[in-house]
């Protein structure tokens, strides 16, 4: 039986599949942060644009298609977030923005401000978004300030329902440690992607040996972060949902919810396990080159599992840290019943467009990249 | 209290993303007919000049490209971060073909994009033109799904207010898909984009022709440019007739001001230019009968019965029903919970009342007039320009076959300077559709006023002036590389 709150749970999964697969993604961000880092000359950080750059889109249009879903089934959130936390949504846009144009620009005749300026931007944006987008969804467990009144709308001088309670717009997250950590660790998750990725996706022996150099760095640093993170997301106090959809405060609730929802707690830890596994065959040299196999599927089970415990299991998933019973959940913040059920059906096609992304993917990508291609066929 | 500043600004920065998006999205809507089309020929034909010839203009299309989708984050996200009272109270209805957008063209686009320009040598000439075909046929269903959305804005159906939830809620969602405003506002979006594309393509040609090298090339492509160019032209002018019809049966005062019309009547004259009018075309234009009945601007202020008896509304009466819809929606919310009774009462008045809620925002009936002389202009460059660019592309096919092109300098430079031109139409176009709906980001539903997010002015300002500067450093820099690609050319031949 398809019931409102199913569909509520469905829509929340189809968020949290979207969030996994777009942290994934981010690898083409990683891969960025490391045009400079890991690319010692020019030749190389040609293969480490041309490399991201054939997959760019994919990680932008996740980008969008996650903010288009997030509106069409939970629109409070997108009305709440987007207009409160404005400083925060611009920067992370902005940053795409300029990569956008940066991979067709970058070495181009007649680009006025030259290779390296958009190469910048480029980097720029592989450091930040991902810090930004983390340190974003950090707020999800910590909460904001803002208030959400519908009664509003009859109020005609002044009809706004979400209101933002501080003047920063969003900047105020980085005040508390955890979101930052929590940017700091989806960062550090990115540049190890981006390194896993290349190394899978560039025949070049002395680049790939610069790659393994950051993987371990960012590893090491990526472990740190995690496990203050976990730590912290373990032990802090989460908000709950009663039965009668009131918010209160509980102590251990994430924690809760893990043990809870057994499955989610064996999604997150083979998710962990993949990722962790994927590293570390990587750096010790028994996968090769193919470490990215079984990170990339590590890194969605883990991100699906976060978003599982901050949504499900009777939890408000941006909650307000100045209104507590002004936080969203899946269920006060969602679309009607019809739209969310019309949106299902839609949503059959995704796994139809998974297979054909796969399948282009593959023929693309069945040769690893080196310089001589780049040579005799078109590239950014 | 929401300032006339802050909404203001919104829209200006709205405006502002609009207007560049659209400076990129026509010619690739454009530019992928025309480049598939002479792929096509390439493939058929198996002739390489072809293929050189497809991949001159799939690398402009490539730089046009990466802009278009720069500006496009920035319009899907300000709905929440700009507009953030219509991402609530609309959410319901407008995030679904944002979403399906999402899912079905832009994954398209971004898939078959890598293929068609990284592709040539991996894989095989057949997969490949299916590439390229698709990454065009990706941005026409994008256009679908976002003009889908454009268009319930102008023409809201297939919704229904709910006061628990405070917001429309979808109801038909083959209304939404179907809304006949949609099926013409695809068709005038995307073929204005065919039209775009092919005096893009005749006119860097043209500019080929005038410096006396890639004949071949240049002839070549206008031949392939002009027939999708007409075909994109005719096409525009049948759906913007429908256009105008839809106008003046849902957003008359839209009509009104576009034809700079202060009292209407039965067989409205349609006016030229101010003081040269043709009795009777506007009537026929709008109702397509020349006795139908056009509403002037005055007489949507001040109310009237139309000859077929349907009984419009003053603007006080309008906006006397709002209020009561707005004071009925209040004390529904405040006794739904304690008297039953007393809520279903207002539950019932405000259901009475619904059609006209966004009027109870409004102040003053001059509110609800958009600004006349820009959309009066607007629409004659749009429909102007439009005419002049068939006749040119009409001109430069007849001349390209009887092969007189290629020595008629004057021509040539005509077709040159068209280029701009034909983004102007474009801009000219939307000013038209988005600018003449003002007061309302919905149509009677919802003014911009209440639709604005609650953020400072100076922050809006902030970001509209670091959105000039990225989006101009941007177009300065494509043009540039534009040019110097132009420059360099094709190279498909020695002459």
């Amino acid at each position: 039986m398809i019931t409102y709150e199913f569909l509520q749970h469905y829509w929340w999964f189809l968020i949290a599949l979207l969030g996994g697969l777009l942290v994934f993604l981010l690898f083409v961000q990683g891969g960025n942060a490391l045009i400079f880092l890991a690319g010692k000359d020019d030749r190389e950080r040609e293969l480490i644009v041309n490399s991201t750059g054939r997959k760019w889109e994919l990680t932008f249009t996740t980008l969008v298609t996650f903010g288009g879903a997030f509106f069409a089934s939970f629109p409070l959130f997108y009305s709440t977030s987007f207009g409160g936390a404005y400083w925060v949504w611009i920067l992370i846009l902005v940053t795409f923005v300029f990569q956008a144009v940066s991979y067709e620009f970058q070495n181009k005749a007649g680009n006025i401000i030259g290779k390296n300026s958009f190469r910048a931007f480029l980097t720029i944006n592989g450091f930040l978004a991902p810090l930004l987008i983390g340190t974003a969804v950090g707020t999800f467990f910590t909460g904001s300030e803002f208030f959400v009144d519908k009664d509003a709308v009859g109020d005609i001088a002044s009809p706004v329902i979400s209101r933002w309670a501080t003047p920063w717009h969003g900047l105020e997250a980085v005040a508390n440690p955890f979101n930052v950590e929590f940017g700091l660790m989806v960062m550090f998750l990115a540049l190890m992607l981006g390194a896993l990725y290349m190394i899978n996706n560039i025949a070049d022996e002395k680049l790939t040996s610069q790659l393994r150099r950051s993987l371990l760095v960012s590893f090491v640093c990526f472990l740190v972060v995690f496990v203050v993170v976990m730590f912290q997301l373990l032990t802090m106090d989460g908000y709950a949902v009663s039965a009668d959809g009131m918010v209160y405060m509980e102590s251990g609730k994430y924690l809760h919810n893990f043990l809870q929802m057994p499955i989610v707690l064996v999604i997150f830890l083979v998710g962990a396990l993949l990722l962790v596994a994927g590293v570390v065959a990587t750096l010790l040299g028994y996968l090769s080159t193919r470490g990215i196999w079984l990170a990339a599927p590590g890194t969605v089970l883990a991100v699906v599992a976060l978003f599982l415990i901050a949504g499900y299991n009777n939890t408000a998933y941006y909650p307000s840290s100045i209104a507590i019973e002004d936080s969203l959940t899946i269920s006060n913040s969602c679309s009607s019943e019809f739209t969310l059920s019309t949106m299902a059906v839609v949503s059959l096609a995704i796994p139809f467009v998974l297979a054909y992304i796969a399948y282009f993917w593959r023929q693309m990508d069945r040769k690893s990249l080196t310089t001589e291609e780049l040579e005799h066929t078109e590239k950014y | 209290m929401v300032e006339t500043a802050l909404v203001d600004w919104s829209r200006l920065q709205f405006a502002l993303t609009a207007g560049y998006h659209w400076l990129f999205v026509p010619l690739t809507l454009g530019l992928a007919i025309i480049v598939a089309t002479m792929e096509t020929i390439y493939v058929v034909k198996g002739d390489e000049f072809w293929k050189k010839v497809t991949k001159f203009w799939m690398k402009l299309f490539a730089i046009n490209f990466a802009v278009g989708i720069a500006t496009g984050i920035i319009l899907e996200f300000q709905f929440g971060t700009n507009w953030s009272n219509y991402s609530w109270f609309v959410g319901d209805i407008f995030g679904a073909p944002l979403a399906i957008e999402g899912i079905f063209a832009f994954f398209m686009e971004a898939t078959f994009f890598a293929v068609m320009f990284f592709g040539w040598e991996k894989v095989s000439k057949r997969f490949h033109l299916a590439a390229t075909w698709l990454t065009g046929i990706g941005a026409a269903i994008s256009a679908v799904w976002i003009l889908i959305a454009n268009a319930w804005m102008q023409h809201p159906v297939g919704m229904e207010f709910n006061p628990d939830t405070v917001r429309h809620e979808m109801v038909d969602f083959w209304g939404l898909v179907l809304n006949p405003v949609a099926i013409s506002k695809f068709f005038h979006s995307v073929f204005s984009g065919w039209m775009t594309g092919a005096i893009f393509v005749i006119g860097i040609s043209c500019w080929y022709l005038l410096k006396k090298r890639e004949t071949r090339f240049a002839l070549a492509s206008i031949r392939v440019a002009t027939i999708v160019g007409i075909i994109g032209t005719l096409a525009v002018m049948v759906s913007g007739d429908s256009s105008g019809v839809h106008a003046a049966k849902y957003q008359p005062m839209k009509l009104a001001a576009a034809e700079g019309l202060e009292d209407g009547g039965t067989r409205a004259p349609f006016s030229i230019v101010p003081g040269v009018e043709v009795p009777g075309v506007l009537s026929i234009l709008a109702t397509h009968d020349l006795d139908g009945y056009v509403p002037g601007i005055n007489n949507l202020l001040d109310g009237y019965t139309a000859p077929d008896g349907e009984v419009v509304l003053s603007a006080e009466e309008k906006m006397a029903r709002g209020k009561v819809a707005i004071e009925a929606f209040k004390q529904y919310r405040e006794y739904k919970d304690t008297d039953p009774t007393l809520a279903a009462e207002a539950r019932a008045r405000l259901k009475e009342n619904i059609d006209y809620f966004g009027y109870g925002y409004i102040d003053s009936r001059e509110e609800l007039v958009p600004p006349v002389n820009l959309i009066y202009w607007a629409f004659r460059v749009m429909v102007g320009l439009g005419g002049f660019l068939l006749l040119l592309m009409g001109v430069v096919l007849w001349t390209e076959r009887r092969n007189r092109l290629k020595d008629m300098r004057w021509l040539q430079w005509i077709a040159l300077l068209s280029i701009p031109l034909v983004y102007l139409a474009g801009q000219a176009g939307w000013i038209v559709a988005e600018v003449g709906r003002q007061p309302w980001v919905i149509q009677d539903l919802l003014p911009v006023k209440a639709a604005v997010s609650s953020v400072s002015v100076g922050a809006v300002q902030t970001t509209f002036f670091l959105f000039v500067a990225i989006f101009t450093l941007f177009l300065v820099i494509e043009l540039r590389i534009m040019f110097k690609a132009i420059k360099k050319g094709p190279n498909v031949e020695i002459e």
